[in-house]
Order: structure tokens, then C-alpha cells, then sequence
């Protein structure tokens, strides 16, 4: 088994990011269809049966969320989610830079579903570059009719911005992503209520990843019932995995989803380099737990990574190799949720302050053995304690490299503390006088 | 509470933001929305903060695009820029405060009007992201680099080039520590840094790192889409030196046989 492009198919033509090479490649053919030829029940009928789930990371249905957003005549929005910000992640920056117009084509299919006229690209404001070709394809699509008042001649308007973000982790967060887009700190939202029914301007919101609605043309064109025939049980169709960290050729892969992960890591991957071996991966980006090499047999879906404690998330794989020491890299993990936490929720803004100290301390050596029952304590009280996911997302990943080496924390704790002691050796006369009043206390 | 100078610095260990202990005027009136006949604003800059609040239906939504706009005027986003945003966005001047401050690429501090990130996220940290940080550092320090915002950045979606950087926005990659010299210096002259390493470079492809033979031989098609794959160079990784320092054996002072190896302390300066 190796990779299933039919969403990166075209990827390496060249100037596939011009309108005229996209539609000589049968571009907008599917959002023809979808305005012209179907019904916007039909359109999401079709999507809802596809079992297309969301690429973000939650893996909710796609079509789902569309069939949420209610019906009548009232200002509903689409918004793409592109900040895309999970450590780990690249493949929407692929896509974009390669194939906006097929984002674009993908944005006016969600909108007919969701019945929304007006639609935001949120892009990360690094992808500067990405930022910019989005831009262009924008305004091509524009002039040739795709965009704009009753596109094509059909009843349907749609107008597409391209937001640009100002670099914050949190923004990937739906509601996060809302208030950023409506000029406030991106501090994510107590739901319910969810986007879809009260969202951006407190309308009726769609909210999808950028490989989700990418998907969306090629299932209009092709059918749900195609679509459905690639993957494996409820993780339908393919998916664009982004491997990286110790592995000889890092960049996105599109498979079906059930392929082995082994499959992915080394037979795509090409593994550690220099015959190594894994230590732990991440199988779903830095926010999903690690797993080991005991799991690498296991087929890569929604339901496998979820039932051994991890999850697929936004399909990014991290490989850490064993000559990586865990503590400074969850110390790493730890530093970027607690610069990103908005400080909203208490439990997230302490506790990702607090698990950075303590892993500080057992790194410098100032830890004690209570402080790893301590670290997995406030994980345990990070989890599900708050509005969004970014203080689970930091909890889950050090929690699972703590049930899993455990014994390795305890081990780099002890060389800290042994190479602090060493470096801490007084002359001898204090050593003895320590000694001493030492005696005397007891 | 009296905390002695070693204390403070413990106590500090999440950096405080800026302006924290600076005295309040609290007698004066807050700013109010400025009155836009008062305020002068370059043509250019608004003009492109009107086409930006036309853009949505509710013109709040432009203030990143506005404060990003006045920011590549000014440099970063001082009280005079913001006054001029908050003028024509008819705001005040502490709601685009407010918002400045949450946001990692709005600069509400003079440190640079050019910018280069350095990734040292998870995926880059793992490939030796912090000794390229390291190094740059050093780099701009020695060379005098001025005018450039330099700081260790969270993930910037470019994994697959490993450790990476972005200089205003263009991304290089994969790095190592010899290359500082060179970035530092071709910043601080206004070349292109890097040519043919950045993504957006025609014809780029990422060099494939280690051992090729881990790869599998009998399967050449296999490469990442996109085209970051490219056979004919290698990649110069650090070889692996065992395991790390506090790892290696007889260095715990508990274990049997151990002869203690000690590194001399650096001289305080």
C-alpha cells in the first residue's frame, strides 16, 4: 500500500495556481455542477453521505456541521479555517500554495451547502507567501464569474475574503478564530452556543478546515458513493498526512486512511535516519498523546489512534527517534502551550505555567520524585477543564510521555540532580561543618 | 514583599510584559476616539484602511489588517500608529491596544522593522532547531545585525524543511549552525538570503537528511507531494554522539565504577 493522490493529484503541474492551468485540468467543473445542476439540499445530502470528516482535527462530519447551519433567508457566513498553526502540520500550506483555486472552489461548494453569501479565508499571518497566491487566485476567480453576485447565472451570490491573521496559536480554535476574525483578542468562546447556529457576527456559521472543503469539489464531481470507497470503516476517503522530525524524507503524503502506520513512517517516511530507532510519535500533531513503537502496526484511522489513547487530529506525525532525551522535549511542548494559552481559563494559563516550571526544575535538576506525581496531577486537572482544547492539547502529549517513560523522567531527574550536586561541592572544611550541623539537628 | 535580586529572577520566570511597573497617569481622562480633523494619517496608509473596513460587513474585522498595515509604515505599532488606525477606524486607541498585545506578529515594542523567526517547535526542536537559534544569535550579535526583530518562533507549517526560519515572510530551510553567518550577514547587507533555499524559489526541493539506504531502494517513486524531495544532495545533519551528556555512563555519581568526569564551571562574569 503507498499513496492514493486524488486530492494532490495534480499537485506538481506546473502554474496549477493560475486560474487557466486549473481549469484545463477540469477546475470548477464541480462548483458549475453544484451551482447549476444540483439543488443546495442535494449538494449537502451528498456531503453528509460521503462520511467526509473534518481535517482539522476533530474529525466531525462534515456534512453534519453543514445540515446544523439553519435554514431561511439571513446572513450566514463560511469561514475556511487556514491558521493552520498545530505544530507539526504543513499540509494546508501545501495546498495552498500549489492549489488555491481548488480552496477557493472548495469555499463556494461550502457556501452553497451552508447557504452562506459571504466567506473568509482566516490565514495564518506567517504563510505570507501562501497569504499572497490565495490573494491572486481570489481576484481570478472574481473576474471570471466564480465569485461575486448570482455566480454563473444561478441564484446564488458569494463573496470570498482573504483575512490574514497576526500569528496566535489559539486562533486555529473555532471560536478563537471568530473573535480574531471580528477584530478582538482571539479568546476562544463558551459553546453551546456552537458556530452554527450563533458564529461570526453572531450569525449562522460554517467552520471548516482547508483539506476538508478541498475534498468538497472532488465529491460533487465524483460522487459520495466514489468517495466512500476509499479508506477504511468511518474514516472515509484520504487523507494528507504530514510527517516530520527524525524521519529521512519529511513532507505530506496523501493515503487512504487504514493504512499501517508503519507503512506511513517508514515505508513512505523512510524512517529514522541512520538505522535508528523510534522512540515515540506523535500521531495527530504535537496536541495528540505519543505513542510508541508497540503501536506502530496499527492501522492509521479515526478509531484506532483514538482507541490506543491518542487521536488522528489534524493528521500530522511526529517522529521522535531515541537519541532525543523526553524532558527537555515536553519542557519545549510545555513552553509553546504556555506562551500560546490566551489566559482565559485558569486551569490552561496556571497549568501550562506551572508544568513548564516543574519540568524546568527537574531539568536543571532541582526536581524531586514528588514532582512527577505532582505533573501528572495538574495534567489530570487541565483536561476537560476548559472552554477549548489548547490546555488539553499540552496535558495529553507530556501525560502520555509520562505514563510511557516514566522511568526515563526519573532517570534524566537523578542525572540533574547528581550533576548539580557535583557542581554545587563546597571545599572540604564546609563540606564537614554541613555535616556537622546536619548531626546536630538530628 | 522585598525579594533579594536572585529571588526576583525566579520569580520572574514568564517574562513580564512590557510597561508593567510604569507609573499611571490615573488624574487624566482616558484617550477617547481621536477626531479624525486632528489626526494626520499618510494618504497611502488610509486609504488602505478604508479598503480594508469595506471589506466586511462589521469594520472592526479589519484591526489585524489595519494594525499590520500602519505597523509596515511605522515600524511597529507605536502610540502614534495606533492613533492614526484608531482615527480612521474610529476606535480608541486602548482597543487596538488591546488587541496589539495578544498577537505575536504586531510589535508594540521598536525592536525591528524586518523580521526573521526562528522555528524551534516540536518538529524543528527534534532536528536541531535551538543550535541554529543559538548560532544566529551570536551571529547577529557579532555582526551588528540592527533593524531586525530576531526571536525564537512557535511552528511556522514548514516541517518538511526542518529547522527553518522566516525572513519576512520568505522560508528558508533546512538550515544548520554554519549557515548563520551567512543569513546574518546577507540581512544585514539587503540581499536575498539564502537564494535557491527559500520555498517559494522556483524549482526548490527539501535535501533529504541521513542515511539514504534507511529509505527504501526498491521503491524510487516514493517521494513527498509537492516535490520536497531531492535525491543528488545531502543534507549535512549532525551525526548522533551517543546519547545525550547527563546519559551517558559514569556520569551518575550512584553507579558503580563510576570515575567522575566533571566539566569546569564557566567563570562568572
Amino acid at each position: 500500500m503507498s499513496e492514493t493522490r486524488i486530492l494532490l493529484a495534480n499537485i506538481d503541474e506546473p502554474d496549477l495556481h493560475t486560474i487557466a492551468v486549473y481549469e484545463r485540468l477540469g477546475g470548477y467543473r464541480s462548483a458549475r455542477k453544484a451551482l447549476l445542476e444540483m439543488a443546495p439540499e442535494a449538494v449537502l445530502h451528498e456531503l453528509e453521505e460521503s462520511g467526509l470528516r473534518g481535517r482539522g482535527g476533530a474529525g466531525f462530519s462534515m456534512g453534519k456541521k453543514a445540515s446544523f447551519i439553519p435554514k431561511g433567508a439571513m446572513d450566514k457566513y463560511l469561514c475556511c479555517n487556514a491558521d493552520e498553526s498545530e505544530p507539526g502540520t504543513f499540509k494546508d500550506r501545501l495546498l495552498m500554495q500549489k492549489n488555491p483555486h481548488l480552496l477557493v472552489e472548495g469555499c463556494i461548494i461550502g457556501s452553497v451547502a451552508a447557504g452562506a453569501n459571504k466567506g473568509f479565508i482566516f490565514i495564518r499571518g506567517e504563510y505570507e507567501t501562501q497569504a499572497d497566491i490565495l490573494d491572486a487566485a481570489v481576484a481570478e476567480a472574481y473576474e471570471r464569474g466564480y465569485l461575486g453576485e448570482r455566480i454563473l447565472g444561478s441564484d446564488h451570490s458569494f463573496d470570498l475574503v482573504v483575512h490574514r491573521g497576526q500569528g496566535a496559536y489559539i486562533c486555529g480554535e473555532e471560536t478563537g478564530l471568530l473573535d480574531a476574525l471580528e477584530g478582538k483578542r482571539g479568546n476562544p468562546r463558551l459553546k453551546p452556543p456552537f458556530p452554527a447556529n450563533q458564529g461570526l457576527y453572531q450569525g449562522p456559521t460554517l467552520i471548516n478546515n482547508v483539506e476538508t472543503l478541498c475534498n468538497t469539489p472532488l465529491i460533487v464531481e465524483k460522487g459520495a458513493e466514489w468517495y466512500r470507497g476509499h479508506g477504511e470503516g468511518n474514516s472515509t476517503g484520504t487523507k494528507v498526512v504530514s510527517v516530520s522530525g527524525n524521519v529521512v524524507r519529511p513532507g505530506n503524503y496523501e493515503v487512504e486512511l487504514g493504512i499501517p502506520s508503519r507503512e506511513l513512517i517508514y515505508g513512505l517516511a523512510g524512517g529514522p535516519p541512520d538505522g535508528r530507532e523510534i522512540k515515540c510519535w506523535f500521531p495527530g500533531g504535537s496536541s495528540a498523546p505519543v505513542l510508541t513503537k508497540e503501536h506502530l502496526d496499527l492501522p492509521y484511522t479515526f478509531e484506532a489512534m483514538a482507541e490506543a489513547g491518542s487521536m488522528l487530529g489534524s493528521g500530522a506525525i511526529i517522529v521522535v527517534d531515541e537519541t532525543q532525551p523526553l524532558v527537555p522535549l515536553a519542557l519545549r511542548l510545555a513552553e509553546f502551550y504556555r506562551h500560546e494559552s490566551c489566559g482565559k481559563c485558569v486551569p490552561c494559563r496556571e497549568g501550562t505555567n506551572w508544568t513548564v516550571k516543574m519540568l524546568e526544575r527537574i531539568d536543571e535538576g532541582e526536581g524531586t520524585p514528588m514532582d512527577l506525581d505532582i505533573l501528572e496531577q495538574v495534567q489530570g486537572n487541565i483536561i476537560g477543564n476548559c472552554l477549548c482544547v489548547l490546555g488539553d492539547s499540552m496535558a495529553m502529549p507530556v501525560a502520555s510521555m509520562l505514563k510511557y517513560f516514566r522511568p526515563e523522567f526519573e532517570a534524566h531527574m537523578e542525572a540533574a540532580r547528581a550533576r548539580r550536586d557535583l557542581d554545587q561541592i563546597q571545599p572540604m572544611g564546609a563540606l564537614e561543618l554541613g555535616g556537622v550541623q546536619e548531626a546536630g539537628a538530628a | 514583599m522585598s525579594a533579594s535580586p536572585e529571588d526576583q529572577g525566579r520569580l520572574r520566570a514568564v517574562p513580564l510584559p512590557p510597561g508593567w511597573d510604569e507609573p499611571v497617569a490615573i488624574e487624566e481622562d482616558p484617550a477617547t476616539i481621536p477626531d479624525p480633523a486632528q489626526v494626520e494619517v499618510p494618504d497611502a496608509l488610509r486609504a488602505e484602511i478604508e479598503r480594508l473596513m469595506s471589506l466586511y460587513p462589521d469594520r472592526h474585522s479589519a484591526t489585524l489588517p489595519a494594525l499590520d498595515a500602519a505597523q509596515k509604515v511605522h515600524g511597529w505599532c507605536s502610540p502614534e500608529a495606533m492613533r492614526q488606525v484608531a482615527a480612521v477606524m474610529q476606535v480608541t486607541p486602548a482597543y487596538l491596544s488591546s488587541v496589539a498585545t495578544f498577537y505575536d506578529m504586531l510589535r508594540t515594542e521598536p525592536s525591528g522593522t524586518r523580521y526573521l523567526y526562528v522555528c524551534t517547535s516540536v518538529a524543528c526542536y527534534v532536528r536541531n532547531a535551538k543550535s541554529v537559534y543559538d548560532a544566529l544569535e551570536l551571529e547577529a550579535a557579532a555582526q551588528g545585525l540592527e533593524g531586525v526583530e530576531l526571536r525564537e518562533f512557535e511552528c511556522l507549517g514548514a516541517c518538511d524543511m526542518a529547522p527553518m526560519a522566516s525572513v519576512d515572510g520568505r522560508y528558508v530551510g533546512p538550515l544548520t549552525d554554519d549557515d548563520a553567518a551567512e543569513v546574518v550577514a546577507a540581512m544585514k547587507e539587503g540581499r536575498e538570503v539564502l537564494p535557491g533555499r527559500g520555498l517559494p524559489d522556483p524549482g526548490y526541493r527539501v535535501p533529504v537528511a541521513g542515511d539514504q539506504a534507511a529509505g527504501p531502494p526498491e521503491e524510487p517513486d516514493v517521494h513527498p507531494a509537492g516535490g520536497t524531495w531531492k535525491e543528488a544532495e545531502l543534507l549535512d545533519v549532525p551525526e548522533a554522539e551517543g546519547p545525550p551528556p547527563h546519559k551517558r555512563e559514569g556520569l551518575h555519581p550512584l553507579d558503580p565504577g563510576t570515575s567522575i568526569v566533571r566539566e569546569e564551571p564557566e567563570e562568572p562574569s
